[in-house]
């Protein structure tokens, strides 16, 4: 389905991996968008037969009650997903931010930290691209980019149609790096063992307040970029006692993907993750 | 802008249950949305305007019931509506509380014509 055009395909998403040079779909899907919503758009015979149903709707309407989750598709996937991942012994990992929060470094710094000891492998979520997937490769993981497109966030059946193309191992470690948008993400499951969302010093330390409903489903808060704390108001501190108002359980490892301060706090939580 | 997600979905659902139920057409669909549930209204009632469109449910009446979100705090007990995600108890200050309502995004009920 797509969230875009509201076109019912999701061919416009693209699954790549490195060297990939696969076209872009989207001409073919505009025109059966067009051609689909046109004879939809003006006939003027609809009313006609309108005015004839509503002879005929008292006999012929009746309710039906459904009390159905209108996000039970996405959370009948994530659940395959989840599923997938313990059968699999696969800790998967979502990891959520708004765009220049350092995902990506972070990943590239522990992926080269933990590579001898954990098979990682990493899903990449961004609207355009392979320029992520690309750094990942360098790091020697096995990568797989989906490009939404204009979609703000990845869902379930896209991550279980990316990581087929992965062939993920028994025991390994899963990062999904979702789009980064610290909104939409936060109400698609995609079947994670743990959300993590991370956020860097230069961000503002008003950001749970601002987008509450991120820090209330994640479960770790990794607080990014520590090296340029002397040069920005960020007060760590007040951003945590906010973020623990809207989720009391949320944990915090403050770290510098860049010079990798904190990164064994990192490290030891994910090795934890992986024993439990 | 998820809500057009949440819209298209709304839409597939509704379309696959008309379809089960043999219907030629969907005249109302009721929906259950929490105040804390992560959806703009302004953003769904605007997406469903353009979802329904070519569908069963092009004519469709959408009801929109808006559900007001209340907590219960774990320490004391009390119960308490919240307008936000922020989880202080009013009469103790606990955090140490929970959601009861206001999460909700489900379809309620469709009305089905048949012929």
């Amino acid at each position: 389905m797509c969230g875009t055009c509201g076109c019912g395909e999701d061919d416009h998403i693209t699954y790549r991996k490195p060297g990939d040079h696969n076209v872009i779909h989207t001409h073919s899907h505009q025109h059966g968008d067009l051609t689909h919503v046109h004879p939809h758009a003006h006939p003027h015979s609809h009313d006609h037969s309108h005015e004839h149903e509503h002879a005929h709707e008292h006999d012929h309407v009746h309710t039906l009650n459904l009390e159905r989750n209108i996000l039970s598709k996405n959370e009948l996937s994530a659940e395959r997903n989840r599923g997938y991942f313990e059968g699999m012994k696969i800790v998967a990992l979502n990891l959520v931010s708004s765009p220049g929060s350092g995902k990506t470094s972070l990943l590239e710094k522990t992926i080269s930290k933990i590579k001898d000891k954990i098979d990682t492998a990493v899903i990449e979520g961004d609207q355009q691209t392979l320029n992520d997937a690309n750094r990942i490769e360098k790091t020697g993981a096995p990568v797989i980019q989906i490009n939404t497109g204009n979609g703000c966030h990845l869902d379930a059946l896209m991550v279980n149609k990316a990581m087929k193309q992965l062939n993920l191992k028994q025991n390994s470690l899963l990062f999904i790096e979702n789009v980064g948008n610290l909104v939409c993400p936060s109400l698609f499951d995609l079947g994670e063992t743990k959300r993590v969302v991370i956020i860097s010093v230069t961000e503002g330390d008003d950001k749970p307040a601002k987008y509450p409903t991120m820090f209330e489903t994640a479960d770790l808060c990794v607080i990014n970029k520590t090296d340029l704390s002397p040069y920005v108001d960020f007060d760590e501190e007040k951003l945590k006692a906010t973020a623990l108002t809207v989720n009391p359980n949320l944990e915090f490892i403050s770290l510098s993907a860049k010079t990798e301060e904190g990164m064994d706090k990192w490290i030891q939580w994910l090795s934890d993750l992986k024993t439990n | 802008m998820h809500e057009l997600s949440i819209a298209m979905q709304i839409i597939e659902i509704v379309e696959e249950e008309a379809k089960n139920h043999a219907a030629v057409g969907i005249s109302a669909i009721k929906l259950d949305i929490g105040k804390l549930s992560g959806i703009e209204p302004d953003a769904l009632e605007f997406a469903m305007e353009e979802a329904v469109r070519g569908s069963m449910a092009e004519k469709a009446e959408v009801q929109y019931n808006y559900i007001q979100a209340v907590s219960v705090c774990e320490d004391c007990c009390h119960e308490f509506e919240s307008q936000d995600y922020f989880k202080t108890c009013p009469f103790c200050n606990s955090l140490n509380t929970s959601l009861i309502r206001g999460k909700e995004l489900k379809i309620a009920a469709i009305d089905l014509i048949t012929n």
